[in-house]
């Protein structure tokens, strides 16, 4: 599975800003370290801000900030934001999908789709945290 | 033998092995939250689970509560919640493992840390007895529950489950 670009970096920017919720970061900062645009980022962060997962603190050491609820937000959610997730059934017909071999194949797609689905539905941004300091707290082999 | 009775300060819950006398309580939490009413099935479970017999585990947590009555303070011991697993071997071909297959707890009780010191005491239990690894299997709809256990660090393991719906085989005939 490949999500797109501005569900990653939606991602990294709800993560980064959810492990430092004492902190406001600034635009700039969360573009150097996922190495992105900041004209792609500022997009992305509007999304998350509408999405009240996200908000801007203005003045001097303003910032983003997370304001959501890290226990109860999961990735399908941040994903949501950018892109379907149900992927089949979804974009209309494509040649072949009608026959015999069409069907048969839409549900082993279904089926790959469910999964996916169920796992990005179950997997909280703060069981991503847990996960990332798992990660990185194990040696290096 | 496997006799476990832990007290957890920090959530003042108690989890030891479930008694005879705890099925009338364990079937209404089931029922609470399947909406089934199985006592048969109970039975058999705590005569397979509730033996105390080395490498299964029917764990209860138990909570004391002080009520009010009469100006009097009375004290009472309340499940709310329970676990059961065993230490099965050479499933599939696997190494020995843990296996939790039956986790509840009081919806009245949710989110004050029961399941994670349930969880956590029964995956103590697997340690000592020397297994590496603990499995479980839910349906991919139960979100509440598999986000619990992602929560604890559970990953998708390397098995998959696979399910054939016999009267799709019946209507297909010989499938070979």
């Amino acid at each position: 599975m490949k999500l797109q670009r501005s569900s990653r970096l939606a991602l990294y920017s709800v993560l980064e800003l959810a492990s430092r919720p004492d902190e406001q970061l600034s635009a700039a900062d969360i573009a150097a370290k996922f190495d992105v645009s900041l004209n792609h980022l500022a997009k992305v962060l509007r999304d998350l801000g509408r999405a009240r997962l996200v908000e801007a603190v203005r003045g001097a050491g303003g910032g983003y900030r997370f304001c959501g609820n890290a226990r109860r937000t999961t990735l399908k959610d941040v994903v949501e934001i950018f892109e379907p997730i149900t992927l089949h059934d979804v974009g209309g017909f494509e040649p072949g999908d009608k026959t015999e071999f069409g069907t048969s194949l839409a549900v082993v797609l279904g089926e790959i789709d469910d999964i996916a689905l169920a796992t990005l539905d179950s997997i909280t941004l703060e069981t991503m945290l847990k996960l990332t300091n798992r990660l990185h707290k194990q040696p290096k082999g | 033998m496997t006799k476990i009775d832990i007290f957890h300060e920090e959530t003042g819950l108690t989890i030891r092995n479930a008694k005879t006398n705890d099925l009338a309580r364990i079937i209404e939490l089931d029922e609470s939250s399947s909406g089934i009413n199985k006592p048969d099935y109970w039975q058999e479970s705590f005569r397979r689970f509730g033996s105390l017999q080395d490498g299964r585990y029917f764990l209860v947590a138990e909570k004391n509560n002080e009520i009010e009555k009469n100006q009097q303070i009375e004290k009472n011991r309340e499940i709310v919640g329970f676990i059961i697993g065993e230490i099965r071997a050479w499933e599939f071909g696997s190494q020995p493992g843990g296996w939790v297959f039956s986790l509840t707890v009081d919806p009245g009780t949710r989110l004050a840390g029961v399941a994670t010191v349930m969880f956590n005491t029964i995956c103590q239990c697997f340690r000592q007895a020397g297994v590496d690894k603990v499995h479980t299997m839910i349906d991919r709809d139960n979100i509440t529950v598999m986000a619990f256990f992602r929560s604890q660090g559970m990953m998708a393991a390397s098995t998959i489950p696979l399910q054939l719906s016999l009267s799709d085989m019946d209507n297909a005939g010989d499938l070979s």
